[in-house]
């Protein structure tokens, strides 16, 4: 391929040193080792790796992480909407610190989220000595944990698209006789769809590789709380290497599956809707 | 269904900037009127405000004999066509139409087939057959305002309003849809208000114009009246063309410089004044004494059929524009003499006057 | 009605209509509130009361553990390898994908973007494949004597591999907006190529730069998945401070986990309070997207 089609020419230098550094930054720290991890699990045949997939330990822990991530980044839908729409449309005292506390899932290393959670959702502890029910050490205190690490990502995704909402929709639906709650659930929630859809694809999908912040407060209980992360590092440690890839190739798969169905729904909504002024 | 429509001393402000001042209006049944002025003149405050759209801070809108302004923008039932048309992107265009007759409360719901039927009599008034399953993001520009129009006329409005409903069109469009309308006006006869800052579609398309300014009611009246007795001096220079000259008052005759004009009822009061003239309204003579006024052509201008001339006139050089055949035999440093068929003088300082 | 409104001429006040009733308001900041405190506002507090849960003294006793300050050291310097790197990859593949057009730019962007994507176990899982005692080039590695897994090269690859695009993701938005133009009067008035880079270029993307590395060294010191893998959690070796709390917590010494946890957490309070002032102050040149 010549230069001059590859690129389009310009005044500017530096392109050659700058493009061959990313380049070879990208390919060392990126593409070669997680080239490794497909390329190892690939290696091990297609037989192996739907015996690993169908242990039922692993199994469990698949069903574990991806349930419990669905069900989390769909709670975080909901709440997400809400903060995202208060925080918004609404003045109320501490605003703008609120705002800020959206980031503290983002800014809160996931170990140190981890132990609080569990300390707090323990039996003993603050909020969990208040519930009649068990949340740490079982899949509800998993579900809590990516929760807490999902929520920034749908109120951080509606946030723009709320601010950039035509007022004027609402109005023409007010003139039109429709009471504001008709007004909500008929105008304006179809129209947050796509980006409510985009927030709850990221929320997921940080949910499913999710780590420090759930072992702490999952229990770990084979079979019942153990999650796919889990027996990724189980494996490690018993220098399993096949298993570890599999199981991670399995994950990166299904998430993958996921988030390209989430996103041609989501394209789909959007071209339908198109962008109307 | 259609309803007179009175504006009683409706006062708004935004902090301390006063978007309206006492605005009284009367709009009667199936009349189409346009709200007429720049940026900033409060003609959108005003059908806000009729619509319910904006609470206001003083006086009232009756709808008929019904008090509107205590009603909120659901119960008023006012069509509104919005600028920028604000269709719903997620329904289609007989969703569109039918949203207003779906949302209403089961007591006054039409049945479903009855919401069908009227969806499709509205889009063959509006010429949309055939569209219904197409969403806003397939239409042009046109098809929109179109639906926007339709979707107001579903709930079979007391009042219909429209804010700039040709300002998002670009010149061609924006024809073909100014007679449309009328002829929609004339065949539903809905009482209507329009918003627009473009005079030329006030005066083609309404039966009456109102002229604001800065929150004031200006004049209001048919489009002969506006052009050819603007009340005020705003209305003067903002509708069409003038020339304005300042110019003396005393006794009932108005003096150039010290040199008496040739123009008679004077009602001015004594003092400093500005002379209105549109160049239209400028004969350009022969020096004949008194009978004219002295001027110098300063400037010609060719502008399509006809040519323009900047004639410099008194001690302080004022210019005058007269409209000239294209043939007129004239040239730039010719003394000349003016003659005004219509004019108007207004005190200098004069507040903007409401009618 | 229109008596009433005769004497009263605004009549009744009416809501505005394109807002919620006071009471919905009310319940929908309530509920959001609510919620915020529960998942978010709460745990954070926990930290610190667990940490001072036995006084003052108590707190700062578990800072005297060797191990625990072997582990802030570690943590530093692996922030201090990482963090450079990512500035100097950002600084490049920005001005690369920013400022020129060429051919698989998106697919650039969108292996930039990748570590946000994948599992931190998997972004340290990598390296053991690659690095480990069994992995590909794990025997030859053993043979001339290098360590990287249980390691600290293992650690600042892992690290580096999780907060690889948090420098260039800022940058290059900001620096596509902003196009060529000045790059391009800087030259035409004589100016080389570096002094055009260092006078005009990175004058202009300061402020998302310092965002840009607040959120990369935040999330250096911070991560916990990725380096666990590679970590082997050596105890006063190859422990960085979160792999410290971890092992804190899992002996049941709460409190010095919850004091090495609470410095974790301010450093988080810092990064969050330094980047609102950043976006509030300088947002128009951080980047459109921070815009409020």
């Amino acid at each position: 391929m010549s230069r001059a089609t590859f690129r389009t020419p310009s005044a500017l230098p530096g392109f050659g040193l700058t493009f061959g550094f990313a380049w070879l930054w990208l390919t060392l720290i990126i593409l070669l080792p997680l080239g490794g991890v497909i390329l190892w699990a690939g290696s091990l045949g297609v037989e192996r790796l739907i015996q690993i997939a169908s242990d039922p330990r692993t199994l469990a822990a698949l069903k574990v992480s991806f349930g419990l991530s669905l069900l989390a980044a769909a709670l975080n839908a909901v709440f997400g909407l809400i903060l995202a729409w208060i925080l918004t449309r609404y003045d109320f005292p501490g605003r703008r610190l609120v705002d800020a506390a959206v980031d503290l899932p983002f800014a809160l290393p996931t170990a140190v989220a981890g132990i609080a959670l569990a300390a707090i959702y323990a039996p003993n502890g603050w909020i969990g000595a208040l519930l009649p029910f068990k949340v740490a050490y079982t899949p509800l205190g998993i579900f809590v944990a990516l929760v807490f690490i999902g929520l920034p990502f749908v109120v951080r995704t509606l946030q723009p698209v709320l601010i950039d909402l035509d007022r004027e929709l609402e109005e023409a639906s007010a003139t039109l006789g429709a009471r504001r709650p008709v007004t909500l659930a008929r105008v304006i929630l179809p129209t947050l769809f796509p980006a409510l859809l985009v927030g709850f694809a990221l929320a997921f999908a940080r949910a499913v590789g999710e780590y420090g912040s759930v072992i702490f407060i999952a229990g770990n209980v084979p079979y019942v709380s153990e999650i796919a992360p889990l027996i990724i590092i189980m494996k490690l440690e018993e220098f399993d290497y096949g298993a570890a890839t599999a199981v991670a190739t399995i994950m990166l798969l299904i998430s993958f599956a996921l988030l390209l169905l989430i996103n041609l729904l989501e394209a789909w909504t959007r071209r339908r809707l198109g962008h109307v002024s | 269904m259609s309803v007179d429509l009175k504006i009683r001393d409706v006062r708004k402000e935004y902090g301390a900037f006063p978007a309206l001042n006492g605005v009284s209006l009367d709009i009667r049944q199936g009349e189409l009127v346009a709200l007429l002025g720049p940026s900033g003149s409060g003609k959108t405050t005003l059908l806000r405000a009729i619509a319910g759209l904006e609470t206001l801070d003083g006086g009232k809108i009756l709808f008929g004999d019904v008090d509107a302004s205590s009603r909120s923008v659901q119960e008023r039932n006012v069509g509104f066509v919005f600028q920028h048309y604000a269709l719903f992107r997620h329904m289609k265009v007989f969703d569109n139409i039918a949203f207003g007759l779906r949302v209403r409360d089961k007591a006054r719901r039409p049945t479903e087939s009855a919401i069908k039927a009227k969806v499709l009599e509205l889009l063959e008034l509006v010429q949309l057959t055939g569209l219904e399953k197409r969403y806003p993001s397939q239409l042009s520009g046109g098809q929109r305002q179109r639906v926007a129009l339709a979707r107001a006329l579903a709930i079979e409005p007391q009042v219909l309003l429209l804010d700039e409903p040709f300002g998002a069109l670009d010149a061609q469009v924006r024809k073909d849809l100014r007679r449309w309308l009328r002829q929609i006006h004339k065949e539903t006869g809905h009482t209507t208000v329009f918003v627009t800052h473009d005079q030329e579609e006030a005066l083609e398309l309404a039966d009456r114009v109102a002229v604001l300014h800065k929150g004031d009611l200006q004049q209001i009246g048919t489009p002969d009246e506006i052009y050819d007795n603007p009340a005020t001096p705003f209305v003067y220079a903002f509708i069409g063309e003038s020339s304005a000259i300042p110019v003396t008052v005393q006794s009932g005759a108005a003096a150039l410089d010290g040199a008496p004009l040739p123009v008679s009822r004077v009602a001015a009061e004594d003092g400093p004044a500005r002379f209105f003239v549109r160049p239209e309204d400028v004969t350009v003579k022969e020096l004949n004494g008194s009978s004219t006024v002295a001027g110098t052509v300063a400037a010609l201008r060719r502008t399509g059929a006809y040519r323009r001339a900047d004639i410099e006139v008194g001690a302080q050089r004022s210019r005058i524009e007269a409209l000239l055949p294209s043939d007129a035999p004239i040239s730039v440093g010719d003394k000349v003499g003016l003659v005004f068929q219509r004019y108007a003088l207004f005190p200098a300082d004069s507040a903007p006057a409401t009618v | 009605m229109s008596a009433e409104a005769a004497t009263a001429p605004v009549g009744r006040s009416l809501a505005s209509p394109t807002t919620e009733s006071a009471g919905a308001k009310l319940l929908l900041i309530v509920l959001g509130l609510g919620f915020l405190a529960l998942f978010l506002v709460i745990p954070l507090f926990a930290v610190f009361a667990e940490a001072f849960r036995n006084g003052v003294a108590v707190y700062f006793e578990a800072f005297e553990d060797p191990d625990t300050q072997a582990a802030i050291r570690l943590t530093l310097l692996v922030a201090a390898i990482a963090v450079p790197l990512n500035i100097v990859f950002g600084l490049a593949a920005s001005w690369a994908i920013a400022k020129f057009e060429f051919r698989g730019k998106s697919f650039m962007l969108t292996l930039i973007d990748l570590p946000f994507s994948v599992s931190p176990v998997v972004s340290g899982m990598c390296y053991v494949i690659l690095f480990g005692a069994s992995g590909y080039f794990g025997p030859w590695l053993d043979k001339h004597g290098i360590q990287i897994i249980f390691a600290v090269p293992g650690l600042v690859l892992a690290t580096v591999f999780v907060t690889f695009p948090f420098v260039a993701r800022e940058l290059i938005p900001l620096m596509q907006e902003q196009g060529t133009s000045e790059e391009e009067a800087a030259l035409s008035l004589g100016a080389n190529g570096w002094r055009t880079f260092w006078s005009v270029t990175l004058p202009n993307v300061r402020w998302a730069l310092l965002y840009g590395v607040l959120l990369s060294n935040a999330r250096a010191m911070g991560e916990f998945g990725a380096v666990s893998v590679v970590s082997g959690h050596l105890r006063g070796l190859t422990n960085t401070l979160p792999l410290q709390v971890e092992i804190l917590y899992n002996d049941y010494n709460f409190v010095a986990a919850f004091a090495a946890a609470s410095l974790l957490a301010g450093l988080g309070l810092v990064t969050l309070v330094i980047k609102s002032l950043l976006e509030w102050r300088y947002g128009g040149e951080i980047s459109s997207k921070h815009r409020k």
